[in-house]
């Protein structure tokens, strides 16, 4: 997947685990709980739909690497190069 | 046995009255659409298909999920929370108080629940057979939506209910139990204002259509309005279905205070157990139940105008609950019998208080809603006073007695008079 791929794919997940929040106006560079209400369990929520949707991994250490869009996608593209 | 005083030399403070209710359930989502079905024949069953099991029928709500609740909430908890959510919202704003200034400290919930948790395991079950059975795809939201507290916890997380909440597992007996608690609580000074009753999301999952097929009580008919039928002679079992009903229960001091709407007042209730059989009832308990509600409420059978009947439409089931109400109200020519499951199936945990619910309107209309499809009564089944097919205006309602019996013999009843 390509890092645009990515970003729609983290959009999708977003929009399933927060179906009350806007997106389209998500700032890449922001902290997702600066403009949205996430959670500690909502976080958990993207980690296990990574999981079952693309089977990626994302070990408890690097949870901080989901924090905005733009780390999610840096972090997660060599994960997710094989991802068709 | 101890001996309970006569509801009316108790002070204000120990008398407990229904200031507000909301409900949700198959056919009608306030208790103005609900009697209106009651009243005109409005079955709430329709065709339904579960997961595994198949096609068959059930009683489907389709109260507005997102009226009381953000689709966000909706999703992380479980249908039960919602349906109590809905019915705690609606029971406030029915009964008058005013909710941004209320003490929500001193307010308490006390759900009745038949079962909860196998909808949202059965759910998990299902979503990881995608995965091989990988336990590592098994949702962190499993423990919080199956905790036996899920559905008052829901209510009060959405209310902001720092008072006591739990809920009370009494098979289906539950909606009868919560409301007991309920005035208990109130009694105790635990809290200053109850939110009572029960709620059920039972349809939800397999197991339970499984289960009663496997044990020859899942009902079944071509026309789905036709398959609940308590006391019919060709009724075969129950229709399952989901609702809620909770109930706004005050102290009658408080009530007087603040000039509240009352529907009435809740004067007797009882509990016992049959223990004979895990399924089977035994209609001596259920009626050494009933006689002890009479008690406490200080009446005879003459004086109940309205018994609602817990029949469900099993074979068995149904003969031995009139078997008891036979043995108290048989003799009583001014008291009329019916059954709610007819039109909306049995509601479990819900199903006592949803029961209540529709007979409670009986004290402004004075009318009593038949028991539907009814169309050969089984002589074993023939009580003097069954209200049959079409409703009965009798004029003055005085006293309402609700019955609501559970698997492994537990039997409850509520006398509710009017005010």
């Amino acid at each position: 997947m390509a890092p645009a791929e990515i970003r729609t794919a983290i959009i999708d997940i977003l929009g399933d685990i927060a179906p009350d929040e806007d997106l389209s106006n998500l700032d890449d560079q922001q902290s997702f709980r600066d403009q949205m209400e996430l959670d500690s369990m909502d976080f958990l929520d993207i980690v296990m739909e990574l999981r079952k949707r693309y089977r990626v991994q994302v070990p408890e250490e690097d949870y901080t690497n989901l924090d905005s869009m733009a780390s999610t996608v840096s972090y997660l593209t060599p994960k997710m190069v094989a991802v068709a | 046995m101890p001996s309970f005083p006569h509801p009316t030399e108790l002070p204000d403070d120990q008398r407990v009255v229904i200031t507000g209710l909301g409900l949700t359930s198959p056919n009608g989502n306030s208790i103005g659409e609900f009697r209106d079905s009651l009243l005109n024949g409005r079955s709430g069953i329709k065709d339904y298909e579960v997961r595994y099991f198949g096609k068959t029928v059930a009683g489907v709500c389709d109260f507005d999920v997102k009226r009381h609740q953000s689709r966000r909430d909706a999703r992380r908890g479980t249908r039960a929370g919602s349906v109590g959510i809905y019915c705690a919202r609606e029971a406030i704003a029915d009964s008058g108080i005013d909710w941004d200034n209320t003490d929500t400290s001193r307010v308490g919930v006390y759900i009745g629940i038949t079962e909860h948790g196998n909808v949202e395991t059965e759910s998990e079950i299902y979503e990881i057979s995608k995965f091989e059975y990988d336990t590592s795809v098994w949702t962190h939201h499993h423990n919080p939506r199956t905790v036996a507290n899920n559905p008052a916890g829901e209510i009060a997380l959405n209310m902001s209910i720092t008072g006591p909440h739990y809920t009370i597992g009494a098979a289906c007996a539950a909606g009868n139990a919560g409301l007991i608690q309920g005035l208990q609580m109130l009694r105790l000074k635990e809290c200053d204002l109850a939110l009572a009753g029960g709620v059920s999301e039972s349809i939800h999952t397999f197991g339970i259509f499984a289960g009663f097929n496997s044990q020859g009580a899942l009902a079944t008919h071509q026309d789905p309005t036709k398959a609940s039928r308590p006391f019919d002679l060709n009724r075969n079992g129950i229709v399952v279905a989901e609702g809620g009903c909770l109930y706004t229960l005050e102290r009658l001091s408080d009530a007087k205070t603040r000039s509240a709407k009352v529907y009435g007042e809740i004067v007797g209730y009882a509990m016992n157990t049959d223990a004979t059989d895990f399924v089977l009832p035994n209609p001596t308990r259920q009626a050494e139940c009933i006689r002890m509600a009479l008690d406490r409420a200080h009446i005879t059978p003459e004086n109940v105008n309205i018994v609602s009947t817990h029949a469900t439409g099993t074979g068995m089931g149904d003969i031995l609950e009139c078997e008891a109400v036979r043995d108290v109200f048989g003799e009583c020519n001014n008291t009329h019998i019916n059954n709610t499951k007819s039109f909306i199936g049995h509601t479990m945990g819900a199903a006592g208080a949803i029961e209540l619910a529709g007979n409670l309107m009986a004290f402004e209309d004075g009318v009593v809603h038949p028991s539907i499809n009814v169309d050969d009564l089984d002589p074993e089944c023939a009580i003097n006073g069954l209200v049959l097919n079409e409703p009965k205006e009798i004029g003055t309602v005085d006293y309402i007695f609700n019955n609501s019996f559970g698997m492994l013999g537990i039997n409850s009843a509520v006398v509710i008079k009017r005010t």
